[in-house]
């Protein structure tokens, strides 16, 4: 484990060869409540990165800071090395960012069918067909029974596995996934888990990963612990010690 | 039995004259969570270009048709300025409903003022004023350091070009007097006259028939209600617009771009107005306040159908044409003639103005007991 102050960015020796994903000195504030202080991390391609903390340290406004909805006040967001901070959302996606938020944010009163078509919607280069490929089927195979159903009206499980599907339709270069086993039964973490490894290792992108479930944490490559809204430690994740695990997971 | 029918045909064409109204309304309501206030003022705008357009088409061959002609010049004048609301005022106050509705009102008045007063000599200043300040504000917009000096371009460049175009305008009205200075329109209402093969009516019953230009409209409702089902249901902008309406920030999180979004549906909503402005021009007469006399109406369509459900409003629609029809043509006044006191309570309410007082009593105790319209939403709502 390498413990550091929050200002000094510890990232993995890939990144600096292959950056996908680089934010440094990030500050984001709710009103007057500072939130995120002096974040720095990155997400080379190909690896899957685990963000770590306990609740309320600012995951979510992590996350939510690289898809746009928030504005920082100070710092730098990059993707492929492009700065993307004055991107709307919308542009964020169709840059190449497909975003699994926490609460899964199914469109409701939509099909299943045309919550998937809507991943299509990040997809660089129009002209594409409306249409389902198979690979998202053999992924998660419960969606292909569902396709009429209403997103609203599907289990937990079943919805987490849309959003991941949802965000894959669009085949994006960095997949960024808030806790996506929150509240949901052990078989299908394990199945989640599979699937998100399965991407990773197929496709090449890389993987921004909100987790408390330790087994699933470990399946990341790299994993950036935050406390307080900042960075506070940072390594691969074979070398997850007992006492990070301890201080930073809340199971 | 006669009377029945006659009602319920009554009901049914105010009732389709309602929802074509409130259609527009709806769609964009359900999507940004506000009504525009100058919804009405989009109708009455409709209703002047069927006016233009029929001036335009007489004495020629098609002069029997040029009602759909209006309907569709209706639909993209109002479309456009529909449009041009939106990129103008409406997308910065996306979150702020209050002044929206304020602005909107505000717009709304603007554009009863504009009917009333506009002229060549009115439209050939505004063309100037446009020119001169959006072309100098093009112009310098390639400068490096615009943004710097930005304010102070429209300061200088407000007045001047306020100052010419005014003193271009003003030189125009003295050399070409009345024939430039003359109103189009004026404040007086203009009429628009169905044409030949929609006079008339088909009769019913003995004493009773229905007036063709009422079953116009009620076709023309039908059509485009399924034209907005098919649109919405059916096509790809359609899907992008039920997903922002449901969810915006996980649309654009999805790459929607919603903005485009926005524009689309408002234009469309103010299209549909047109339309709307259309149909009531064959009604009667229009001045430049007819748009007021059905924005609370087509709001109360709104808010008794519920947010974002076609069914709410093509329901609530009805209902309330029905309604005002039987209360204020006092329909079941004959019913209850063993009551003296009943009977004269329903006379009492047998006018346009108290029909409206019982109709909106009668929303008031609805919404007691169905507070978010007859089709609540299931789930989580728009959260706009
Ligand atoms: N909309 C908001 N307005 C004000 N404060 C907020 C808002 N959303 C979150 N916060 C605050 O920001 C802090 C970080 O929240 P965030 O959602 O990022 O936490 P998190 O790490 O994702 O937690 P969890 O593990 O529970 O999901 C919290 O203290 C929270 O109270
Ligand atoms: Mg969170």
């Amino acid at each position: 484990m390498t413990q550091t102050n929050s200002t000094v960015a510890i990232q993995p020796s890939e990144l600096g060869v292959n950056p996908l994903l680089e934010i440094t000195n990030l500050n984001v504030y709710y009103g007057e409540s500072h939130i995120l202080r002096n974040v720095d991390m990155g997400v080379a391609a190909g690896k899957m990165v685990c963000l770590i903390g306990r609740n309320g340290v600012g995951k979510t406004t992590l996350l939510k800071s690289i898809m746009g909805l928030l504005k920082p006040r100070q710092g730098m967001i990059k993707l492929m090395g492009e700065p993307i901070l004055t991107r709307t959302p919308d542009q964020r996606a169709r840059s190449g960012i497909g975003y699994v938020p926490q609460g899964r944010e199914i469109i409701p009163r939509l099909t299943v069918g045309e919550n998937l078509l809507l991943g299509l919607e990040a997809r660089p280069g129009k002209g594409r067909k409306a249409e389902i490929p198979e690979e998202i089927f053999d992924l998660f195979p419960v969606l292909k029974t569902m396709l009429w159903r209403m997103g609203g009206d599907l289990s937990g499980g079943q919805q987490q596995q849309l959003a991941i599907a949802r965000a894959l339709m669009g085949k994006p270069r960095l997949l960024v996934l808030d806790e996506p086993t929150e509240g949901i039964q052990p078989s299908i973490i394990l199945e989640i888990e599979a699937a998100v490894r399965r991407i990773v290792e197929t496709t090449g992108i890389g993987v921004l990963l909100v987790e408390q479930h330790l087994h699933f944490v470990r399946q990341a490559d790299w994993y950036y612990a935050m406390q307080k809204g900042g960075i506070v430690a940072a390594g691969p994740t074979s070398e997850l010690s007992n006492d990070v695990v301890q201080r930073f997971l809340a199971v | 039995m006669t009377q029945l029918l006659e009602s319920l045909f009554g009901g049914l064409s105010i009732g389709s004259v309602l929802l074509l109204s409130a259609l527009g309304l709806a769609i964009v309501f359900g999507l940004m969570g506000v009504i525009n206030m100058a919804h009405g003022e989009l109708m009455m705008l409709g209703a002047y270009t069927t006016f233009v357009v029929q001036n335009a088409f007489k004495k020629t061959p098609l002069e029997g048709f040029y009602i759909f002609f209006a309907l569709i010049a209706a639909f993209i004048v109002t479309a456009l300025l529909g449009l041009l609301l939106e990129r103008g005022v409406i997308r910065y106050l996306y979150g702020r409903p209050l002044e929206t509705l304020l602005a909107t009102w505000g717009v709304s008045l603007i554009l009863q003022q504009f009917v009333r007063s506009v002229s060549w000599q009115f439209i050939a200043g505004l063309l100037i004023f446009c020119l001169l300040f959006f072309g100098a504000m093009g112009v310098l917009s390639r400068l490096a350091n615009f943004e710097r000096i930005r304010g102070w371009v429209i300061g200088l460049m407000l007045p001047i070009s306020a100052a010419i175009s005014l003193t271009i305008s003003h030189i125009l009205g003295q050399t070409y007097k009345l024939a430039v200075t003359n109103p189009w329109f004026g404040t007086q209402g203009v009429d628009v006259t169905a044409p030949k093969w929609l006079r008339g009516g088909l009769p019913i019953v003995k004493e009773y028939q229905l007036p063709y230009t009422r079953l116009f409209i009620i076709v023309l409702t039908v059509v485009c209600v399924l034209g907005i089902y098919w649109f919405l249901n059916k096509t790809a902008w359609g899907l992008r617009i039920r997903a922002v309406t449901q969810n915006r920030n996980m649309s654009a999180c999805l790459g929607i771009p919603t903005a485009t979004v926005d524009a689309l549906t408002f234009a469309i909503g103010s299209g549909l107005a047109g339309i709307a402005g259309c149909a009531v021009s064959l009604l009667g007469s229009v001045s430049p306040n007819t748009g007021q006399s059905y924005i609370v109406d087509t709001f109360m369509v709104v808010v008794v159908g519920g947010v974002g459900k076609l069914v709410g409003s093509i329901v609530a629609a009805s209902a309330i044409g029905v309604i005002s029809y039987v209360v204020s043509s006092n329909a079941l006044g004959p019913l209850v003639g063993f009551s003296e006191s009943l009977k004269g309570l329903f006379e009492f309410f047998a006018t346009a103005s108290m029909a409206k007082v019982m109709v909106f009593a009668l929303i008031v105790i609805f919404l007691q007991f169905r507070p978010a319209g007859l089709f609540p939403q299931k789930g989580r709502t728009v959260d706009a």
